[in-house]
């Protein structure tokens, strides 16, 4: 029995428990390089991070995607699972494949695809605009401050909407047909059945997909934002993981960099907890 | 053909039902909303690959032209100047030996975990499923810092382990839930016919397990294939790198070599083992993630 456990648990506690404790610990201590000696300095990495303006910027730019990403994501997927499990169009399983495609490519090329839809003449997106007329609406999306999280969140939408969308499939085909036919025959349309059945019998469900979406986006917006605009223009699509990043391998401030890595787990844990006490059930 | 449509909308012949012309419309409105959708999730990568058969000229005059003729000479030079055939090498190496090393560490753990009791069970279990909860780039500096001082770095085996690592928790849980469904008569008549643990364990359960197994070996093989963070952090030698380490790098270079045709036959290149893992085991996927995402 032990040579069963002795493997997995000896990796876990090397790469995965001890990393994890020496982060809450080492984010005490002043540590500026692999030569350099911890010194501890108690809370001054959290205080110097409410004073520093560029991890505060990069807090709200991620704030942002963290409420943004989730909603529409969510909405998108829940919608198209919704008609594609109701209506019973013949063509649903192609559908089904295609948009699910999206979560199973690589970030990377992910990024790079998309960095070329706005790329602002190379692009389809402009290109596009100007072919059907809109030309005046045409701008380099990835380079304006004003609209680049747009232009960031609508890629990670693009990637996780399907996953979601399969998620909520198997989740409505799970409820008895018995409830919709019901309904019918009572003459609610299938919009009245979509809020009044689907969405309060897959609630719990939907409960988790948010906590999971949430932090899926820390993980995917480190590589969308490294390679699609490295954190510009001028820190406007910077966020807390490449920054984290940053002044951990750019600036070697090893103890600034784990402390804003306890911060941001805590500051997830805490939007996870809140998402879950909203959506309690009898809260709505 | 409308007949069919309305009576597969609405599967109850006794239910009112709204006038025929309105399902009609219904459905065609729901199926342009939908088109316009898989054009959206379609487009970039049929673009990208024919992208990948243009030249440079073409690539910069329209996105919606197709080539005047296939410039093959892009994947040549993708393979040639671009190495990404030495990169995808690594990553093919990287795959497989963490595919192992998972495998025997997850079915084992599962196994003990979810079929026997004993002192501190409770305790491993949790453990591993906080592990869920920390993700990659939470614990890069001090895994950094730890393989640095443990001369773990630049090395693609110790790369490999902390790949398998990282998606331990996700497939313990997995495993655990195949095992517990198990009855528990097999192994006693196993046990009672002088079979070992561990000859349980690979003639009896391993089976038993499979589709759990595939599940697990299919979503960890998109986790490793498509890993960022950690290879870029982890392996610094140009010559140990994976593919999407290998991609990125080519992306920084092509911004001002403008070589965008062989950087796109690479994003192709990439795609090609995706695709056909995709379509194979689609199923298997979309089985598990519900598996795995609701029923665990």
């Amino acid at each position: 029995m032990a040579v069963c456990l002795v493997p997995g648990l000896a990796m876990f506690m090397l790469f995965k428990l001890y990393p994890t404790i020496q982060v809450f610990y080492k984010s005490f201590y002043l540590w500026t390089g692999i030569g350099d000696k911890p010194k501890f300095i108690g809370f001054k990495n959290f205080v110097d991070m409410f004073r520093d303006d560029a991890f505060l910027l990069s807090l709200r730019n991620t704030g942002f995607l963290m409420v943004i990403v989730p909603v529409f994501t969510l909405l998108i997927a829940l919608v198209n699972a919704s008609i594609l499990t109701r209506t019973k169009l013949k063509e649903r399983g192609l559908y089904r494949t295609l948009f699910f495609f999206p979560s199973i490519l690589s970030f990377v090329v992910i990024a790079i695809l998309w960095s070329f839809i706005y790329h602002p003449t190379l692009g389809f997106l402009n290109s596009g605009l100007e072919l059907t007329g809109l030309g005046q609406y045409a701008m380099p999306w990835l380079g304006d401050s004003r609209t680049v999280l747009w232009a960031l969140a609508v890629t990670m939408i693009w990637q996780a909407a399907g996953y979601y969308m399969v998620i909520y499939m198997a989740g409505i085909d799970g409820i008895s047909p018995d409830l919709y036919e019901a309904a019918s025959i009572d003459g609610a349309t299938p919009m009245k059945q979509f809020i009044h059945i689907t969405i309060p019998m897959l609630w719990e469900i939907i409960r988790i997909t948010i906590i999971f979406s949430i932090n899926g986006v820390l993980s995917i917006s480190f590589v969308i934002v490294t390679i699609m605009t490295a954190g510009g223009p001028d820190r406007h699509s910077e966020v807390v993981m490449t920054y984290l990043y940053q002044q951990a391998f750019t600036n070697s401030n090893f103890g600034y960099a784990m402390a804003i890595g306890v911060f941001v787990f805590a500051f997830s844990v805490l939007l996870s907890l809140i998402s879950n006490k909203l959506t309690e059930r009898g809260s709505y | 053909m409308a007949q069919i449509q309305t009576s597969a909308a609405f599967p109850s012949p006794r239910e009112r039902r709204p006038a025929k012309a309105a399902v009609i419309v219904r459905n065609g409105l729901l199926r342009i909303l939908l088109i316009l959708q898989a054009l959206a999730v379609a487009y970039p990568l049929l673009w990208n690959v024919m992208a990948s058969f243009k030249t440079n000229e073409e690539v910069m005059e329209s996105p919606w032209t197709l080539p005047k003729s296939l410039q093959w000479d892009n994947y040549v030079r993708a393979f040639t100047t671009a190495k990404i055939g030495d990169y995808m090498l690594n990553s093919v190496l990287v795959v497989v030996l963490s595919m192992i090393m998972l495998i025997l560490m997850a079915v084992p753990t599962a196994y003990v975990l979810g079929r026997m009791r004993f002192r501190g069970q409770k305790l491993i279990s949790n453990l591993y499923m906080a592990g869920l909860f920390i993700g990659g780039v939470y614990i890069i500096v001090p895994l950094f810092i730890l393989m640095n001082d443990l001369h773990m770095l630049d090395n693609r085996f110790w790369l490999s382990a902390v790949y398998a690592t990282g998606t331990l928790s996700f497939s313990i849980y997995l495993l655990t839930g195949f095992m517990k469904s198990i009855p528990s008569d097999f192994e006693e008549a196993a046990m009672i016919d002088g079979c070992g643990y561990f000859s349980t364990l690979f003639r009896i359960i391993m089976p038993m397990v499979r589709p759990g197994i595939i599940t697990m070996v299919v979503f960890s093989f998109f986790d490793f294939w498509n890993e960022y963070v950690l290879a870029m952090t982890l392996v610094t030698s140009d010559a140990k790198k994976t593919i999407p380490i290998g991609l990125s790098n080519l992306m920084q270079i092509q911004q001002f070599a403008t070589d965008w045709g062989s950087l796109f036959a690479g994003l192709v290149i990439v795609l090609v083992p995706t695709v056909v893992i995709y379509t194979l085991l689609q199923k298997k996927l979309t089985e598990g993630l519900m598996l795995g995402g609701v029923k665990g």
